[in-house]
């Protein structure tokens, strides 16, 4: 008889991250310089996003907008964000701020009062703590964390500031799913996902307040690529 | 120690890349498994390990688990949570969402070459519509740090991205559910993650 150990049964490691992408980056002089240069300001992003033929009004109010094709998700474009996991982290920073800002603005605008308040200041509250851990967890791999973008939203009404905070959540949740397979550290991939969810509970309630699904993509959510996320968000970013 | 000393040697020779801390309580479990035999181990994670073919298949069968619960769960609430209104649409909605994450958890597995674990018999405790809710939250819950805990494990990018377009839409269902409790449906900035022997020992309980 065969010997009783099955070497089949061993389970398949999660292939090493033989060097994590971050340390990579910090060493690479090149693509140093080159991350380096383009994050001086906002002017970037807003000149990059022209250049990819950002369509104007592309935010919809309940699905999210994704790849066609079921291939993988591209990565955030290198020459915006760096590469790797730090170029991924800095994308996800990038959505933050636009998030922090755009919940800073609508508890401010005083259209809001009682719990729908108090919803905003907590969502608010929340992402800003996701812009420090993406900050920190940038600068410890010795990357140079993004600029916060200028921002400028539309705060007409309660109802219309709801909606958008609803677009925005869901998008920002599908940009998460659409990188975590990009993510080459375990660690980096964790934080990932500890927000992903987060951003998922916020969109769900958000849904729920405007009585839409709490699932726009039904059972299985659905991935968005950057091009898509950055387009959506283009007409909020001022140079 | 002599592996041919050990009753089931194969749990031995399982590797788990050192991700966290919690991951020594999974190669705690599965050593105690390796010298005690497997009724030390729990009967899930016994039927997941028994599977042979890989990590990616343990971890889809562990969640294939959770979500025969929250299916189950959920199909009983239909009647017994006594729900009316915005709840009882709500539980109908999470009700297909489960099922269609337990077939398609399940053809994912059969695909990769595994076999599914088999539905397991439940019981959940609860009288009225306040007791439905207060599992619902905790299933939910404990689904979404489950699934968190776990991807990081996966070695295949497409089942990566199956697990976390599923986790997603269970944070969805946990934030509604909260809603419901009228609990915060986002109360951490970060959601918790756990690991299998923690996940399995909370919804151990509702096993029968």
């Amino acid at each position: 008889m065969a010997d009783q150990e099955k070497e089949g049964a061993v389970a398949e490691r999660r292939t090493p991250r033989s060097e994590n992408a971050v340390a990579r980056m910090a060493r690479d002089p090149v693509s140093r310089r080159k991350f380096m240069a383009l994050t001086g300001g906002s002017t970037a992003l807003a000149g990059f996003l022209a250049a990819c033929g950002g369509g104007g009004s592309s935010t919809s109010s309940s699905s999210t907008t994704t790849s066609s094709s079921a291939g993988a998700i591209p990565p955030p474009p290198e020459s915006m964000f760096g590469k790797g996991d730090l170029g991924i982290l800095n994308y996800a920073l990038t959505l933050e701020y636009l998030e922090t800002a755009f919940y800073s603005d609508a508890v401010k605008s005083g259209l809001f009062n009682g719990s729908n308040l108090a919803t905003i200041r907590k969502f608010g509250d929340e992402e800003a703590q996701h812009v420090a851990a993406l900050t920190a967890a940038i600068k410890q791999s010795g990357g140079k964390p993004a600029t916060a973008p200028k921002t400028n939203f539309p705060l007409n009404d309660a109802n219309s500031v709801l909606m958008l905070a609803g677009t925005v959540e869901n998008l920002g949740a599908a940009a998460y799913l659409g990188q975590a397979g990009n993510i080459q550290s375990a660690d980096v991939l964790a934080s990932a996902l500890a927000i992903h969810s987060v951003e998922g509970r916020h969109a769900a309630a958000l849904n729920t307040l405007l009585g839409q699904t709490i699932v726009p993509d039904g059972a299985f959510a659905k991935p968005a690529d950057p091009m898509t996320v950055l387009n959506s968000v283009q007409p909020f970013i001022v140079s | 120690m002599d592996r041919h000393d050990l009753k089931h040697p194969e749990l031995a020779a399982v590797e788990i890349e050192p991700l966290s801390r919690s991951d020594v309580l999974l190669k705690g479990v599965l050593a105690a498994g390796a010298v005690y035999g497997l009724g030390m181990v729990g009967p899930f994670l016994r039927q997941a390990l028994a599977k042979s073919g890989g990590g990616d298949i343990d971890i889809l069968n562990f969640a294939l688990t959770l979500e025969y619960l929250e299916s189950t769960f959920y199909k009983e609430a239909q009647t017994r949570a006594k729900a009316s209104g915005d709840l009882k649409n709500l539980i109908t909605l999470i009700s297909g969402d489960e099922d269609q994450h337990v077939a398609a958890l399940t053809a994912s597995i059969k695909q990769l070459g595994g076999r599914p674990v088999s539905e397991p018999m439940f019981d959940f405790p609860y009288s009225d519509t306040a007791g439905f809710l207060k599992l619902a939250q905790t299933f939910e819950d404990t689904g979404v740090s489950a699934y968190n805990g776990a991807a990081p494990m996966i070695s295949s990018k497409e089942v990566l991205a199956s697990a976390g377009s599923i986790v997603q839409i269970e944070a969805r269902h946990a934030a509604a559910i909260r809603l419901q409790n009228k609990m915060e449906p986002a109360p951490d900035a970060f959601d918790p993650s756990l690991d299998m022997p923690q996940v399995l020992k909370a919804v151990q309980p509702f096993i029968k």
